[in-house]
């Protein structure tokens, strides 16, 4: 494995923090970002920790470019070399309800931020020959979702970003990708109608862990060869 | 932040940042166009980070789109060191 870590951003919960585990459990060292949830974040450096990894917390809001700047710093621990942007919000509203701040913030830090922290991140990873990106979209970035219209077009653009970013930099050895997950227990779809488990095939909401092993396989090794594409993980709800 | 710096010192460097990209050292002129040496987007976008990390001088995609020889990158880095 190449020297370097891996950096979750807005690894504090949910599937950034499931996610940060499972690269750790991978032999990663990994870089915890949070924005307020220190406590969290330091429960999950602990806990990768006790299991014999190696990992740290950093405090960071993708949507401040100066943030940015320092979130991808090299460390003690090399360039950066895996990149799961994972920090996301959402503030819904039908659209014609949906104010200024509610679709810029929604912007700013799902798409803006992911694509200021893979500018940061690739001029490292060009230089190793090796790289791994994995944006944490959405099935609503793929199918429409009332009352998501700026969650939706964010997570629509990872995607597109992903794509596109995966074909400029396929020929050194950096694989972009996506995955989209569907209903996820985490605290982002906490409060949204409980019926919406009848409509998925597996007849549950999905676990963080099982977003972050779909993330896990595509920052390994193994998936030198799958890059520009987007994995759903959402027990068969867009199937 | 650009320094002052001599063409010499810019030319070295990017001359060992291509020789660092995988481009033969004998091939190596100013004359050289960047096509004829294999030097594609990708390399001149790493060329770009050893020039900022050297001189401290910003090379946007702008700037070199239209170069064509490796003497022309040394050139634009010169200019934008002034």
């Amino acid at each position: 494995m190449p020297e370097g870590y891996a950096l979750v951003t807005g690894a504090s919960r949910g599937i950034g923090a499931a996610t940060a585990l499972e690269l750790a459990r991978r032999g990663w060292p990994v870089r915890v970002n949070y924005r307020e949830d220190e406590e969290g974040a330091r429960e999950i450096v602990a806990q990768i920790e006790a299991d014999g990894g190696s990992a740290h917390a950093r405090r960071g809001d993708v949507a401040s470019v100066e943030d940015v700047r320092e979130l991808l710093e090299p460390g003690e621990l090399g360039p950066v070399l895996v990149l799961v942007n994972n920090a996301g919000l959402r503030l819904d509203g039908l659209s014609p309800q949906l104010d200024d701040e509610q679709w810029q913030r929604v912007i700013d830090v799902n798409l803006n931020g992911a694509f200021r922290t893979i500018r940061a991140a690739l001029p490292p990873m060009l230089r190793a020959r090796f790289g791994r990106i994995v944006n944490v979209a959405s099935i609503v970035g793929l199918r429409a979702n009332a009352g998501q219209a700026n969650y939706a077009a964010s997570k629509a653009g990872v995607i597109s970003l992903a794509r596109t970013v995966a074909v400029e930099v396929a020929r050194r050895g950096i694989t972009v990708n996506s995955v989209a997950p569907g209903l996820i227990e985490t605290r982002l779809t906490e409060g949204l109608d409980g019926s919406l488990a009848d409509a998925i095939p597996a007849r549950r909401v999905g676990r963080p862990e099982e977003v972050a092993a779909c993330i896990g396989f595509l920052a390994s090794e193994e998936a030198s060869y799958v890059t520009g594409t987007t994995l759903t993980v959402d027990g068969g709800l867009s199937a | 932040m650009a320094t002052k710096v001599s063409e010499e010192q810019v030319e070295q460097q990017i001359f060992d940042g291509l020789v660092e990209l995988g481009t033969e050292r004998a091939v190596l002129s100013r004359e050289a166009t960047l096509e004829s040496i294999d030097v594609d987007s990708l390399d001149l976008v790493e060329l770009a980070q050893i020039v900022e990390d050297e001189f401290g001088v910003e090379l946007r995609g702008d700037d070199v789109k239209d170069v064509r020889t490796v003497g022309e990158v040394i050139e634009l880095v010169v200019a934008k060191a002034e």
